[in-house]
């Protein structure tokens, strides 16, 4: 069996998505800045999916930017507030301790520039806490980065609710939604949002494209100076296919939604319930405010990569926050975050399955799960010391 | 998988020596849970001869593999050429480790020389 369970790394394109693009590849190859109807022909399929996926998300098709992906999306709009704010003498930014990297590496870059940041605290659930995040906003806070939903550990995060202290504070907000976008419904009108980032290879469309939603209120610096292309914002000839099989995918995603994550919740409760069954073990984030398709646990005594290995070898693709398999010394910066110690955060597990997961998988998902953890403690030192009650139980 | 050679995968796979020995005549046990590698060795010593050795590994695929692999280099050898085991014969055994695993094949050689420690304490040599 075959069973790919890591959708919150990458996904596999949709047919649809697909399809949408290849013509444009060998048809409607014009370059959108030219004036012939060939090069118009591709500017206006650019214009019509921008105008989509503006009406998708509640925005308007001016305050959409294609950008590379969730990285230059995120690191754009912080650089773009920052900027604002030091007009304005306001150098305070707050953001969450589990926090994509493009967001928490921009933001140390940004400290070294004179930036204050404050990292508001996850809680053991992995959620912020929206009172904690009005205490932290002073007067001189540019901007608040808090992501819709992580993407170790899926938890949703009180979005609208942040959004509108945000407003009422005067603050920008800006989102990492590239976890939320196509899996769950935002409208960034209705939840506050000044500015969200979205990447499209996480919905089923293409690698190295995604979106930057800044209202029109917010002034976005030029990330690349060139021509005229995104209001000149960002030159350079636009990544035509991928754009249109970006805006195919989302909006197939998007009126699919409720049947998928249907599907999806079904299968990741089941998980659940299921890996729960293995001692000293425990779910990592808010067991029910979390995205359809995430399972994340930490089993103590075994080492993450190993783990993973094993899977792989049963036909199971799936990820850890364990450092072996980041290369670094230290696990994952959100298992930390959420207090897990190194020694069980190194033990982690995350499954992100797919709309297309059948019953039998999710049972092969739990069985090959099971095997290979009860494998890996019967050699395990650790969980011999555990056992013999040499070392206390974490978990 | 390229992570690793083929060799790592198979030790791996399929550790040589696995278990405990409850009489042993040397343990050592290297590493820490905090960074995510531990490695325990026993040894059964004979007449100087390793007779017998096993490990209890916590850790990634290549800390399994080194320890599978530093076993069988030693296994049957007078101790005193155990006592010249390298990380360096280890990981070359596996045909190669990745950069960033060295330290891996480091704690195989540092596990048995903890192990062969062990012995030495205690039989007083």
């Amino acid at each position: 069996m075959k069973i790919y369970a890591d959708n919150a790394a990458t996904t596999r394109v949709s047919k649809t998505a697909l399809d949408a693009m290849i013509p444009v590849f060998t048809e409607m190859y014009g370059n959108p800045s030219s004036l012939y109807s060939l090069g118009q022909e591709a500017k206006e399929a650019i214009e019509n999916a921008r105008e989509e996926i503006a009406g998708i998300i509640g925005a308007e098709p001016r305050e959409i930017i294609f950008t590379s992906g969730g990285s230059e999306s995120d690191n754009h709009a912080i650089r773009s507030a920052a900027e604002l704010g030091k007009k304005n003498g306001k150098c305070h930014i707050i953001s969450s301790a589990f926090e994509h990297h493009a967001v928490l590496h921009t933001l140390k870059r940004l400290e070294k520039e004179g930036f204050e940041v404050t990292l508001l605290d996850v809680h053991e659930n992995g959620i912020v806490d929206p009172k904690e995040l009005e205490n932290a906003i002073r007067p001189d806070t540019c901007l608040v980065t808090v992501m819709c939903a992580n993407n170790e550990i899926g938890t949703l995060q009180p979005i609208r609710e942040i959004g509108e202290i945000c407003r009422n504070k005067g603050v920008l907000f800006h989102t990492d939604a590239v976890q939320a976008v196509g899996h769950i419904p935002i409208n960034v009108k209705t939840d506050n949002i000044d500015m969200m980032s979205a990447s499209a290879h996480k919905f089923h469309g293409p690698k190295g494209i995604g979106f930057l939603y800044a209202s029109k209120k917010v002034r976005l610096s030029n990330l690349i100076e060139g021509g005229a292309q995104e209001s000149g914002r960002r030159a350079g000839t636009e990544n035509v296919p991928e754009i249109i099989g970006m805006a195919a995918a989302l909006k197939e995603a998007v009126s699919n939604m409720e049947e998928n994550s249907k599907v999806m919740c079904e299968a990741r409760d089941r998980l659940i319930e299921g890996l729960s069954e293995i001692p000293h073990s425990a779910l990592n984030g808010d067991r029910d405010k979390r995205l359809p398709g995430n399972v994340n646990f930490c089993f103590e005594g075994i080492e993450g990569e190993s783990l993973l290995l094993l899977l792989d070898d049963k036909g199971i693709s799936a990820s850890s926050g364990s450092a072996c398999t980041s290369g670094s010394l230290d696990p994952s910066h959100v298992l930390l975050a959420i207090g897990r110690i190194h020694d069980v955060a190194h033990g982690s597990l995350r499954l992100s399955i797919g709309e297309d997961i059948t019953k039998e998988e999710t049972e092969y998902i739990i069985k090959s799960v099971k095997e290979v953890v009860e494998y890996l403690r019967s050699f395990s030192p650790v969980w011999r010391d555990l056992t013999t009650g040499k070392k206390q139980f974490i978990l | 998988m390229a992570l690793y050679s083929d060799k790592v995968m198979e030790h791996f796979r399929n550790p040589r020596n696995v278990g405990v020995i409850e009489d042993a005549d040397g343990v050592g046990e290297v590493g820490n849970a905090k960074c995510g590698d531990i490695m325990k060795m026993y040894l059964k010593i004979d007449n100087d001869i390793i007779t017998d050795v096993k490990f209890e590994t916590f850790g990634c695929g290549s800390a399994i593999a080194s320890s599978s692999m530093a076993t069988e280099l030693i296994k049957g050898k007078p101790v005193s050429e155990a006592m010249e085991l390298t990380n360096k014969a280890v990981a070359e055994a596996l045909d190669g480790l990745p950069d960033y695993k060295m330290h891996c094949s480091v704690l195989a050689e540092e596990a048995i020389q903890s192990a062969l420690d062990d012995y030495h304490k205690r039989s007083g040599k």
